[in-house]
């Protein structure tokens, strides 16, 4: 899934072994248990030698620690699409499906999404490079300055952009709807899922009674008995099916993630914007002021005109003096605004950029997770003709 | 020439086919019971001159014999064959079917009349072929009469008469048409009857045109029999242990049967449940593919696949709920009419046991003989034990055939179910395969 030979996949083999239960004391000193992961990495090249492979490096780690190197991603690199850490708790479950966060099977999908998680920051052409996603991997301790995202969170809803980006505001809706079909198809899989599984397990109960009616029956027993074998064959089979189906449902989970990741992306792209349009908007500001203390018209009602008014005209060298002061202010501005158009169009390169990579990555994996899919639904379909042609040979010879 | 085609027009209303018309009906409704009359030779079919007993009818040339021979095999689906020419050994010269169900529509009364068909050598019939119209009460008065004047053998059950009203709709198609093959069955396996298929009813209900008249009579029997069957409650001295296994038997198999019926209920609902399921879930990847460029085939084509899916799944189920569960009803049925026949069975040794027993004590009171009226009812417990023995026997064989061809029947259809389904998802694997060497390839040159 993940595009290998790239970064630091070149340099080191990543995995994500296996999986633990601890306990511990938490932070409000409360007994509690959690799950660690282990991480290991080896050079790469000392597999590619055909040799034995050198011990590789090991450490363990928690869920929370991912979520906050992940936190720490975010925030350096607002124009990445960061992926998706695999779900905190099982989502779109059917019913067979544990919800609990300690359930081996979870446990078990969870290290897969973590690893795949680890691979995918490891191929990014530019994540891998973070020397902190590289502590994550290789020290125990790894120390994550928190830059409080204040920035984004004070504003959040409350700002509107005056000029959008059309390419963004594109986005933005595309991952909506894609964010809105996947959890629809999430939803009615899980339902699905559930109706599958009943008509196999009531195929069971033929099984049964099959069994029960052989003991009646002198010619026609003993295919009924070994039919009824087929039909509990049949019955079984369910669950390795649905097992093999959740992980095309991860794959689509990962994608839902995803979806969120592009929106903060846009979202950051949105608050650059804002900013831009307020110096763009000060700035203009300023220079009004200037103009009005120039000519000496009011076009705008200000507290200072009401003071002049109010208070006579100023004297020339205070209004000089003030001119002096807008002027330089409105400098200021100018730097401030050519600065804040760098940074957006540096955002906007950057962004548009790891957004191409991300369309071509997202169109290889889905069609692939598409095909596995298909290839899981020939799998299923096999199985029933096997098991079906093995009890029609039974019946035959009743 | 149409006057020879149809012997009983104009006049015959009655409509007895001509090999009765000597006596008309008169002989139809006198059939005597066997077990009514002392005199009566004991075993059924073989009481009425010129009914031969299951022997192969005599063909006079050779000639006749192949056009017979050539008939049968133009004729005749292989599928109705299947199971009765199965290890009976018995050649078939009465071929009958049910078809071409009709509504008719009257001020008093709406009903279905289905066409019955036959075609036949043998020389109780005047014709080779007729074909006449009969409603469900005709093959009611058929089987009543049948089990009437043959109530040592097993007669075939109809499908239920009473359907729940504003549950089911009697005149909906898919009501009809499983009607009408249970008829259908009905009459084959009457008709491949050794006994049965003589009986003159039979002949009646499949060559006279007007069969109406005997409605009432009809009637009249029905609820002789019912004061009939009322006896019981005597306990049998020596009732043969054969006759007890029966009885286990079709009690655990009737019971066996009501499990598969419900266990199949509940898969048909189950799948019913699914299917909706399924077509909402197709539905989304439409939506999906709607949204996207480069995914929007292989979404379209995964949406096609579960469309393709729906409707094979929907074609098994609609075979099981038409074709599987209505065999199974019939064995509901059958059993209770072979559990029927076991207690009349009981009845007569209970008759003769009585007699016995009071016998035995007139003799030891003053010696008198056993009287010959005790030895009869000796006898026609005998013959009964031998008839309900040669059906059973039949109706094993049978039972054996059609389920086998009813099981590897339901096989088949889920077989089926899955090949569609694969042929499907296998197209789409192709097409993404190609989709994916094609960008390749671009993305080379």
């Amino acid at each position: 899934m993940v595009e290998r030979g790239t970064a630091l996949l070149k340099k080191m083999e990543i995995s994500v072994a296996e999986a633990d239960k601890r306990t511990g004391k938490n932070t409000v000193n409360m007994q509690e248990t959690y799950t660690v992961y282990l991480i290991e990495t080896r050079p790469a090249e000392s597999v590619s030698e055909g040799g034995t492979p050198v011990a590789p490096d090991t450490l363990w780690r928690r869920y929370s620690e991912f979520e906050l190197l992940r936190t720490y991603l975010l925030v350096t690199y607002p124009y990445i699409i960061v992926p998706p850490l695999p779900e905190k708790r099982a989502e779109f479950v059917w019913h067979k499906l544990s919800a609990d966060n300690l359930d081996p099977d979870f446990v078990e999908r969870r290290r897969v999404g973590l690893e795949n998680f680890l691979l995918r920051l490891a191929s990014h052409p530019v994540l891998s490079n973070d020397s902190i996603f590289f502590l994550f991997l290789t020290e125990v301790l790894f120390l994550v300055f928190q830059k409080a995202d204040s920035r984004l969170k004070s504003l959040s809803a409350m700002f509107r952009v005056k000029n959008p980006d059309k390419r963004f505001t594109a986005l933005k809706h595309y991952s909506e709807d894609l964010s809105t079909v996947i959890s629809q198809l999430l939803r009615i899989r899980a339902r699905v899922a559930d109706r599958l599984y009943g008509v196999y397990k009531v195929h069971g109960n033929y099984g049964r009674v099959f069994s029960e009616w052989s003991a009646i029956e002198k010619e026609m027993g003993d295919g009924l008995q070994s039919a009824g074998h087929h039909m509990d064959t049949y019955a079984a089979s369910i669950d390795d099916i649905l097992e093999e189906e959740e992980h095309y449902a991860d794959q689509l989970k990962e994608y839902l993630f995803y979806t969120e990741a592009v929106r903060s992306v846009c979202r950051k792209h949105e608050l650059i914007q804002y900013e831009l349009e307020m110096a763009a908007q000060d700035l203009s500001y300023k220079k009004q002021q200037k103009e009005e203390l120039e000519t000496g018209t009011v076009r705008i009602f200000s507290l200072k005109g009401m003071t002049s008014k109010l208070f006579g005209q100023e004297t020339q060298e205070q209004r000089e003096s003030k001119v002096a002061a807008l002027e330089q202010s409105i400098q200021e501005g100018e730097e401030a605004l050519k600065e804040k158009n760098a940074e957006s169009q540096e955002f906007v390169e950057k962004a548009w950029n790891d957004i191409e990579r991300f369309k071509e990555q997202k169109e290889k994996d889905l069609r692939e997770a598409l095909i596995s899919y298909a290839i899981m639904q020939i799998s299923m379909c096999k199985k029933g003709i096997q098991v079906w042609s093995n009890a029609k040979e039974c019946f035959n010879k009743m | 020439i149409t006057g020879h085609v149809f012997p009983p027009s104009a006049g015959m209303s009655v409509g007895a086919p001509r090999g009765l018309a000597s006596s008309g009906q008169k002989l139809i409704t006198e059939i005597l019971h066997p077990l009514s009359a002392a005199e009566e030779p004991l075993s059924p079919g073989q009481d009425e001159p010129g009914l031969t007993n299951g022997t192969p009818v005599e063909i006079s040339s050779a000639a006749s014999a192949s056009v017979l021979l050539s008939r049968l095999q133009l004729d005749c689906e292989p599928e109705a064959n299947a199971h009765v020419t199965f290890g009976s050994g018995e050649p078939r010269d009465l071929f009958v079917t049910v078809d071409d169900p009709k509504k008719h529509v009257s001020t008093m009364e709406t009903y279905i009349t289905y066409r019955v068909s036959t075609k036949t050598t043998r020389i109780e019939f005047d014709l080779p072929e007729y074909s006449v119209r009969r409603r469900y009460q005709d093959f009611d008065w058929l089987r009543i009469k049948l089990e009437d004047s043959q109530p040592t053998h097993l007669v075939p059950p109809l499908p239920e008469k009473f359907v729940m009203k504003g549950v089911v709709d009697r005149f909906s198609e898919e009501f009809v048409d499983t009607r009408m093959k249970a008829l259908d069955k009905f009459l084959k396996r009457v008709a491949d009857h050794p006994v049965l298929s003589f009986n003159p009813h039979l002949n009646a209900f499949l060559t006279a045109k007007d069969l109406n008249k005997r409605q009432g009579l009809a009637l009249l029997t029905k609820v002789g029999e019912s004061v009939k069957n009322v006896a019981g409650g005597y306990k049998l001295r020596a009732r043969p242990a054969e006759f007890s296994a029966m009885g286990e038997y079709l009690d655990t198999f009737s019971q066996k049967l009501g499990t598969i019926d419900r266990i199949s209920q509940r898969i048909l609902r189950e799948q019913s449940e699914y299917l909706t399921e399924l077509r909402e879930y197709g539905a989304v990847y439409s939506t999906w593919a709607a949204s996207e460029e480069q995914l929007q085939r292989p979404l379209e084509g995964v949406a096609g696949c579960v469309t393709t899916s729906c409707g094979a799944l929907e074609d098994l189920s609609d075979n099981m709920s038409q074709d599987f569960l209505p065999v199974l009803r019939e064995y509901v049925l059958y059993i209770e009419s072979m559990k029927r026949v076991l207690r009349k069975r009981d009845q007569v040794q209970a008759e003769y046991e009585g007699r016995l027993e009071a016998a035995v004590l007139r003799k030891q009171e003053d010696r008198t003989p056993i009287p010959v009226e005790v030895e009869k009812c000796q006898d026609k417990v005998e013959c009964f034990n031998a008839d309900l023995k040669a059906d059973w026997e039949r109706w094993q064989r049978n039972k054996r055939q059609d389920f086998k061809q009813l099981l590897t029947g339901m096989a088949d259809k889920n077989i089926n179910y899955y090949e569609k389904s694969q042929a499907a998802w296998e197209s789409l694997i192709t097409l993404l395969q190609e989709k994916q060497t094609e960008d390749k390839t671009s993305e080379t040159n």
